[in-house]
């Protein structure tokens, strides 16, 4: 508790003005939320955040500490047990229209070619695809996919599969993207290739994104501001702005500045006793 | 070794058929060994030379049940499909209707034939009603199984698309549904044929369950053994029919069978 009040004290640096000045997209006040009836479990302490139209944020935090129920709070999948909870100024009661996710498994339809996951969306809204083909074409080309539109998702490998996944929630070009640890279960190298083209994708067309991870660099890398979630409960134990110019590069993870960043938010990880050295 | 060469489609089909005619051989052998009478069992060449004398006349008698257990089954299809849809769709069907469906199905089918008879005639529907009433119990199990068997996060994903129920059904749920769906198919089949020739067993003046009765009277074991060949024949050849439709619905469902 302590250390938590120490860290909301201190916030790091001021936000950049522009983005600081921007329309709130999500806003949570006092979120929490309680699973099961008689021996319930407390998921998630009171969050109290806002995230700026256009802000890359990311939650991290120890496993089991409620980043997934959050998420699944804003996305609508699940419902607070208090507090409130707006995404473009609209209470949450049902999953928001203008919102794409992206799930820690690809969630592929393994019957359907690639190109026609990419629609599912599409015909979900029982919309033509005509509008959207030249889309479809620029994100397979700009995630590494064209060539196996054709293919169903069981011939991919796992890398290959998740950024099927992504492009199908950017088909619809959803201006708030939520992902729950979309590449937790990618190796490192495709893991590094996909946080450059996930920051590459955001940069053009800057879409407010909530992005779990429990990897602190990938957190510094793509992040506006990271969100550190106490333990379960999960309430936020620090929130820390990165000011790292962009385009950032894989080079910058080397450099002081972004050590900083990762230090200060592993010293919190130590204090919490998360880290236990023999 | 064998195994390295036969492992393919066509090395498996090799085989099954290499047992068959094993089977026939040692049947064929063994009944002239042993001197066994063909009342008691004839052997392969007698009921393939039975089958010979009159093959149109089989054929006909094969196209009758044929006729009886497609209808009994497209049936069981249709409304075993329509049922599970709703029993997984409206909430209060499940502890009603499929647990009813459930208790129903612990009753042998069989058993209910004879009323056909005295409900519905001596006509083709009391045939078709017992082969549809086998057959739809298999079709309904496994399709709510089927569409049951739908990954949560595959839900959770349509919900964030704001799918209505009809897409969740069309898009999500029935592709779900469909390995389970050929199973039960599959099962089915065989037992629609079954339904079929008790049905002609119970009252009728054509088909192979009647060929089987009326020979059986007379003692005419060889032909109650051409009418169980034409039978099995049928049975295999409906049951391919289905394995090959089955790859074709559900190309994905190969795909997946190559790599593992
Ligand atoms: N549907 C549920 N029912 C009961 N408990 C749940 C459910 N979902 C999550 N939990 C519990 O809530 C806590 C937080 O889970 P989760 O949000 O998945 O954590 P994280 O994503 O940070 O790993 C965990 O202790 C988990 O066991
Ligand atoms: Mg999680």
């Amino acid at each position: 508790m302590v250390i938590m009040a120490q860290a909301r004290a201190t916030p790091e640096g001021a936000a950049t003005t522009d983005r600081a000045s921007a329309p709130v997209h999500v806003e949570a006040v006092g979120v929490c939320k309680h699973y099961g009836g008689r021996e319930s479990v407390q998921a998630l302490g009171a969050i109290s955040l806002t995230i700026a139209k256009g802000q890359f944020i990311s939650i991290l935090g120890p496993s089991g500490c409620g980043k997934t129920t959050f998420l699944r709070c804003i996305a609508g999948l699940e419902k607070p047990s208090g507090g409130t909870l707006a995404v473009g100024g609209q209470t949450v009661d049902r999953p928001p229209s203008d919102m794409g996710m992206v799930f820690q498994r690809d969630v592929l339809l393994d019957w359907r070619t690639i190109y026609d996951n990419i629609f599912l969306p599409i015909e979900f809204r029982h919309e033509s695809r005509k509008p959207y083909e030249k889309r479809a074409q620029e994100l397979l080309k700009l995630f590494g996919l064209a060539g196996f539109d054709r293919h169903f998702p069981p011939q991919l490998s796992g890398g290959m599969r998740q950024r099927a996944a992504i492009c199908r929630a950017l088909i619809a070009d959803p201006s708030l993207l939520l992902m729950d640890e979309p590449f937790g279960a990618l190796d490192a190298m495709t893991r590094d290739q996909l946080n450059v083209e996930l920051q590459r994708i955001w940069q053009a067309t800057h879409k407010t994104v909530v992005f779990i991870t429990h990897s602190i660099p990938e957190a510094v890398f793509l992040s506006d501001r990271i969100e550190v979630f106490s333990p379960r409960p999960g309430r936020i134990a620090l929130s820390l702005d990165i000011d790292l110019p962009r385009p950032r590069r894989m080079a910058m993870r080397h450099e002081p500045e972004f050590n900083h960043y990762c230090s200060k938010i592993r010293e919190l990880f130590e204090d919490m006793g998360l880290f236990q050295e023999e | 070794m064998v195994n390295g060469k036969l492992n393919g489609r066509v090395g498996r089909g090799i085989l099954t058929v290499s047992s068959f005619v094993i089977f026939f051989l040692i049947w064929q052998v063994a009944s002239q060994i042993f001197g066994i009478r063909p009342v008691i069992l004839p052997t392969p060449v007698a009921i393939l030379r039975e089958l010979a004398s009159s093959p149109g006349w089989y054929l006909l008698q094969g196209w009758y049940t044929l006729l009886t257990t497609l209808a009994g089954f497209g049936l069981a299809v249709v409304i075993g499909v329509l049922l599970s849809i709703l029993i997984v769709e409206v909430k209060i069907l499940d502890s009603t209707l499929y647990a009813f469906i459930l208790a129903l199905n612990t009753v042998p089918k069989v058993a209910v034939a004879p009323l056909f008879v005295i409900w519905l005639g001596t006509g083709s529907q009391p045939k078709i009603a017992i082969s549809f009433l086998i057959a739809f119990f298999a079709i309904v199990i496994d399709a709510v199984l089927g569409l049951r068997s739908v990954p949560p996060e595959m839900l959770d994903l349509a919900a964030t698309l704001r799918g209505g129920r009809w897409d969740v059904l069309r898009r999500i749920r029935f592709p779900c549904a469909l390995p389970s769906l050929f199973a039960g198919m599959k099962v089915a089949m065989s037992l629609a044929l079954v339904g079929s020739v008790v049905g002609e067993f119970v009252a009728s003046e054509h088909g192979l369950g009647y060929v089987i009765l009326a020979a059986q009277g007379t003692f005419d074991t060889p032909r109650v053994f051409a009418a169980i060949f034409v039978l099995a024949a049928g049975g295999m050849v409906l049951f391919w029919i289905l394995s090959l439709l089955e790859r074709r619905v559900m190309p994905w469902h190969a795909s997946l069978q190559v790599r593992h």
